[in-house]
């Protein structure tokens, strides 16, 4: 029996390190090590020997079984990792082909700007009021300090409507009226909001000129509202869309609705103020128009103007993003193409 | 405008270089657009830099800059014939060298002067020495050169007399640059110092009516630069026999005409005005005529006051051989006038007009009349200095459709105070260069002018405004740069406002704001600190609307569709094509906003549905792309009744069309074609993502849809749009032929009302679920909506989850049945379900199936 086990040890321990892939080796450890496997056959037929014989085969199947799980296990783990050596050399992709394309969606890229002016005049205290796109000429302009026949109107080419005093707004103002006498109390809260919206004005359609576009206004009405305020609103802004180091200027200008009035110009960010073709070598860039509130127009928004002061701006988001993007024709935002509309 | 800088320095003392005063008069509010430079150079940024300490931008300019070594001012002494050219001269200059200078030239302006010997008078130019660099003036293109020695028929040649366009002033080759004076300057002398210049494009802003001439520009320079103002001469030499009882003048719409100033210039030589008024004219954008009609000109454009000269002979013929009476008036019906422009005008009933007692001679303030202008016969002229109230004149701009110099000034306001002004420098400019005589006097009619501008005003209302605290003085220091009278009394200033102010407002708040603007601009945009609001915060609000929109917004871009915005104007047209032939309309009946003053036939009203703007992107879209997943939000326009403005409801469309996956490099993993449950997946899923309860569907019946493939959602039962497959007549007239397109459009504010940012949170279950298929057949008018409820009812609060998973017709399934499959899930916090739960609801669900719908369970 001893010697039999001793071969077959031998011939098990050869067979063992024959075996290179886990198929062989679980065949092996079933034969040898298993519940029907010899060693475990020989150790079960320990009671068939002599009682003398017994000690000495039982303590040397025990060593022998001791020593094949050790090799067993040293095999299975030299196994494994040659697998996964092969695996790892085996599996590679070409990872120059391109990703499998997934389904997406976007924004266009006026609601892209406009979510720009929302958070970053949200931040500081602008809320959003929306007013409509359809007007009577009372609110667009007269209320607003236009009264018919003002030079001013022909700052703004409007569309009128069959409808006699109806007219599509040319600017986003009729919302300051609009905003004054519903949030104003009679005059007697303060307010801060943001007025986006679609204007229309008639014009031949161009790259250069559309017949529609967003406004984003902006109105502030206190009991101390300064044109200090003014200024010092319109860097914060600058600074939050462009960068802490954009350089302002600030230029008398004209709007009926306001005054004294004034021009936003921020450094071109392309060129940093050296010239360049999209700042027309000016070096600036026209952002946003602005002012004091004109006193007619708090009047008419309910406002005392002796006590009552404010200040109104007002940008135009798609020009906005044309200078930030490099759009050379505005036509490209209703155009709808997707080729367009697909690269933000 | 155009404003040379020569010109402006008549009346105001300049020692900065132009691009500084560009910034400051831009800074202003008198924006130069443009600087143009005439042979001088442009200033360094860095001496700029060093020496007025300023950062000013400009753009660098590409104009050729004359060699004061070798661009000359040169008299030309004699012109010879060309021993071997007919076409060609010789011209000996005098540049200021020892000897003449002989240029070989072709100029055709110079061959009246040919083989006359020594001229009596020199004739000047400007001479180009060799070396120097000029424009090629027979390049179409522009191109610059170096004049070379070069013979021109074996006549040695290196040097040129130049055409403006070889100095770059203008595009004019036919000639030579000719003058017959030497402008203050003696031969040899650089151009750049005799014809040199910059000349500012200003654009003007409505308010901006006082600086719509040079000297208005100059009284802005002078405020802003704190300099002394030079006005020019408004002397007169009268030396005629007396105006009395020559001319009258009855003006009738005083309104409308507030003055009316009439002068009269005898024995007049019709001629060319001189060099110096053509050379300006001709800076400022005008064509020079005649001494009589050039100084109308010059006098518009250096103060401000358009004038118009009569033919007074002419006025005199009308009346009969007697004293011309000017009336002016409105006209009478059918009266018509043919004006300077040739064309012959019918005249609106506002028209003002100047008239006599034969009829119309011209409309006031904009256009003269042909037969009584100024002609080369003409001897005597009368001219004419009014004021026009600015609104008529724009009125009649805008009916007539005429555009004029003077028409331009009048219509942004000139003061009345201005007319006797021109008057006296018009007629005076008129006598100097037509050898004539003033008849002593002058008619002035000036029944009504306007009240002198008062306004008090105190530093702490310029406090208020500016958030700057001014002394009174320093205050009043500023206006009065400004020509502003100012009596400081205490901390308020009692202002007068010149009368060229016609800006300043005299209601006490507006005229304040109009003050502090004025200080404001004077002392500087720049030097105003910057502060932070302090004032209070407005109490905020919610703004759900807005919130709920833009969430809807990234719902559907998360669910892979495309945002568009399209234009809101459309035709009823083109909506039409909407309803399929022959069938009645399902859009909405409302009426439309239409245009009045339509920029395009295809663009005339504003839209009803967003179905148009959806199914025009896709069409235009579909040369390039097949697959399209787009959305919209915007308003739809729908009159109300008789209120004059419209309803303008929030409307939400969907457009899906083409694969439903997008197509890489692995095959068939695009997936079909997108239907109906694309789009109701997509509406779904935006409903759930805004937590929209109460949903429910209904077919629909909407003539643009496929009348089998199309619901309507309802919320509450309530409906709140449509969807579903276009109509394949719909589809084919926007050009989808044997393509499926999906739509809706869905009232969004409604959908957004139902949306509940508040919606509860079911807690994690604690126990282990049991899962269960079920599969039955059913007639198949039986909607997946019944059986889901039926299922739902027997299940009872144990039934936790039905999810249909397959819906199947064809063998074994009887004809006019359907199999449908269900997973569902037996759930409850109080327990483990054993098996036997499970099993009797399970039994009872077949059985409430079998009972409700007639189903038949499958094996």
């Amino acid at each position: 029996m001893l010697e039999q086990l001793e071969t077959q040890y031998k011939q098990a321990a050869a067979a063992l390190e024959q075996i290179a892939e886990g198929a062989g080796l679980a065949e092996w450890e079933r034969e040898t090590l298993g519940r029907s496997g010899w060693l475990t056959g020989m150790l079960r037929g320990v009671g068939q020997l002599p009682a003398e014989q017994r000690a000495a085969f039982g303590k040397r199947a025990n060593e022998i079984k001791v020593a094949l799980t050790q090799a067993y296990e040293a095999r299975e783990k030299l196994i494994i990792e040659q697998d996964l050596a092969r695996d790892l050399e085996e599996g590679q992709i070409d990872v120059t082909l391109p990703g499998r394309p997934r389904p997406t969606g976007g924004l266009h890229p006026s609601t892209q700007t406009l979510r720009q002016f929302y958070h970053i005049w949200g931040d500081m205290g602008f809320q959003v009021y929306r007013s409509r796109d359809v007007e009577d000429d009372d609110t667009n302009f007269t209320l607003l300090n236009i009264p018919p026949h003002h030079p001013a109107r022909d700052m703004q080419d409007t569309f009128y409507t069959t409808e006699p005093n109806v007219i599509l707004r040319t600017h986003t103002s009729p919302g300051q009226i609009r905003a004054m006498r519903e949030l104003g109390e009679d005059g007697s809260k303060p307010i801060r909001v943001i007025l986006p919206g679609m204007c229309y004005r008639y014009e031949q359609i161009t790259p250069r000129s559309e017949i529609q576009f967003h406004q984003v206004e902006g109105l502030a009405i206190g009991r101390n509202i300064r044109m200090t305020d003014l200024k010092g609103t319109i860097a914060a802004f600058a600074r939050r869309m462009f960068g802490a180091d954009a350089r302002v200027r600030f230029r008398a200008s004209y709007f009926p609705f306001t005054e004294p009035s004034m021009e936003v110009d921020v450094e071109c960010f392309l060129c940093h103020g050296d010239g360049c073709r999209v700042c027309k070598y000016s070096g600036w860039l026209e952002i946003c128009g602005s002012g004091m509130v004109h006193p007619v127009v708090l009047r008419n928004g309910g406002y005392d103007p002796s006590v009552w002061s404010g200040f109104a701006f007002g940008f135009g988001p798609e020009r906005m993003a044309m200078l930030m993007h490099g759009i050379e024709d505005i036509r490209y935002f209703w155009g709808n193409d997707l080729r367009f509309l697909e690269q933000f | 405008m155009l404003i040379p800088l020569s010109w402006l320095k008549d009346f105001v003392d300049i020692d900065i270089p132009a691009e500084l005063l560009a910034e400051k008069l831009t800074v202003a509010g008198l924006e130069v657009d443009k600087i143009m430079y005439i042979g001088v150079p442009q200033t360094q940024q860095a001496h700029l830099h060093a020496t007025f300490k300023q950062e000013v931008r400009y753009p660098k300019s590409d104009h050729l800059v004359w060699d004061r070594e070798k661009l000359l001012w040169g008299a030309i002494r004699e012109i010879k014939p060309h021993p071997n050219a007919d076409r060609l001269v010789l011209a000996l200059v005098d540049y200021g060298g020892a000897e003449l200078e002989q240029c070989v030239t072709g100029a055709p302006n110079l061959f009246e002067f040919k083989g006359q010997g020594p001229l009596p008078e020199p004739l000047y130019t400007v001479i180009a020495l060799e070396g120097a660099e000029v424009w090629d003036g027979h390049s179409d293109e522009p191109k610059r050169m170096i004049l070379k020695e070069k013979p021109l028929r074996g006549i040695p040649n290196r040097s040129m007399v130049c055409s403006e366009k070889e100095l770059g002033i203008s595009d004019e080759h036919e000639g030579i640059m000719l003058f017959h004076a030497d402008l203050g300057h003696k031969p040899g002398t650089p151009a750049q110092a005799v014809l040199g210049d910059i000349v500012f494009n200003i654009e003007l802003t409505p308010n901006l009516a006082r600086t719509f001439s040079i000297y208005g520009v100059a009284r802005e320079v002078a405020a802003l630069l704190d300099k002394p103002l030079h006005p020019p001469s408004y002397e007169v030499v009268m030396d005629g026999a007396p105006i009395d009882g020559q001319v009258f003048i009855d003006i009738r719409e005083p309104e409308l005409n507030p003055r009316f100033t009439l002068s009269l210039l005898r024995d007049i030589t019709i001629k060319p005005s001189p060099d110096w008024m053509q050379r300006r004219l001709k800076l400022v954008g005008q064509r020079p005529i005649n001494n009589i009609v050039d100084v109308t000109n010059y006098v518009t454009f250096e103060i401000g006051q358009p004038l118009h000269a009569f033919d007074y002979d002419k006025l005199v013929a009308r009346a009969g051989g007697k004293a011309p009476t000017i009336i002016t008036r409105l006209p009478e019906p059918g009266e018509t006038l043919e004006t300077l422009d040739e064309v012959k005008r019918s005249l609106d009933s506002h028209n003002i007009l100047v008239c006599d007692t034969a009829g119309v001679l011209s409309m006031g303030g904009i256009i003269g009349g042909a037969e009584t202008e100024i002609s080369d016969t003409t001897t005597n002229v009368l001219l004419e200095a009014a004021a026009w109230q600015f609104i008529n004149i724009r009125k009649t701009m805008s009916t007539q459709k005429v555009h004029t110099d003077a028409a331009a000034r009048f219509s942004r306001g000139v003061h009345p105070s201005q007319a006797i002004l021109g008057l006296k420098r018009g007629i005076e400019l008129m006598r100097q260069l037509s050898d004539g005589k003033i008849a002593k006097g002058i008619i002035d009619d000036y029944p009504l002018p306007p009240e002198t501008v008062r306004v008090a005003l105190t530093t702490h209302e310029i406090d208020r405004i500016m958030g700057v605290r001014f002394s009174a003085e320093e205050a009043a220091a500023l206006l009065r740069r400004g020509g502003f009278e100012v009596k400081v009394e205490g901390e308020t200033m009692h202002v007068t406002a010149p009368d060229f102010r016609m800006d300043i407002s005299s209601d006490p708040i507006t005229g304040q704001a109009d003050l502090i603007e004025e200080i404001a601009r004077i002392s500087g945009y720049a030097a105003i600190p910057n502060t932070i609001i302090a004032d209070m915060m407005p109490d905020q609000q919610a703004n759900p609307s807005l919130e709920r929109e833009e969430q809807t917004r990234d719902l559907l871009v998360a669910l892979g569709l495309r945002e568009t915005i399209s234009y809101r104007m459309t035709t009823p047209e083109r909506e039409v094509q909407l309803v399929p032939p022959g069938m009645a309309s399902s859009l909405p009946q409302a009426d439309y906003v239409r245009l009045a003053n339509p920029i395009s036939a295809e663009k005339t009203v504003l839209r009803h549905t967003l179905f148009i703007s959806l199914l025009e992107n896709a069409r235009a879209n579909a040369r390039y792309n097949e697959r399209q997943q787009l959305f919209e939000i915007g308003n739809v326009y729908l009159k109300n009744g008789n209120a004059p403005l419209p309803d303008e409801p929030r409307k939400l469309g969907l457009l899906m069309t083409g694969k439903r996956g997008v197509s890489g490099w692995m095959h068939g993993e695009e997936g079909g074609e997108v239907n109906f449950f694309d789009l109701k997946g997509v509406i779904e899923g935006l409903l759930d993502g805004l937590h929209v309860r109460q949903v429910s569907y209904a077919r629909a019946e909407h003539t643009s849809l496929h009348p089998g493939r199309s619901a309507q959602l309802l919320l509450d039962g309530q409906a709140a749009g449509v969807f579903g497959e276009l109509h394949p007549l719909v589809g084919l007239a926007f050009g989808f032929e044997d393509v499926s397109v999906q739509i809706a459009e869905l009232d969004l504010d409604a959908i957004l009302k139902q949306a509940d940012p508040l919606h509860g949170v079911e807690p994690l279950p604690l126990t282990p679920p049991v899962y269960q298929d079920i599969a039955f057949i059913v007639r198949e008018t039986v909607t997946a909506a019944q059986a889901e409820a039926v299922i739902r009812k027997a299940g009872g609060a144990l039934l936790k989850g039905v999810r249909l998973f397959d819906v199947y017709t064809g063998d074994p399934v009887p004809a006019g049945h359907k199999s449908l499959a269900y997973n569902l899930v037996y759930q409850t916090d109080e327990r483990t379900l054993t098996d036997k739960e499970v099993a009797a609801v399970h039994a009872k669900i077949v059985k409430l199936c079998e009972r409700e719908l007639e189903a038949q369970l499958r094996a």
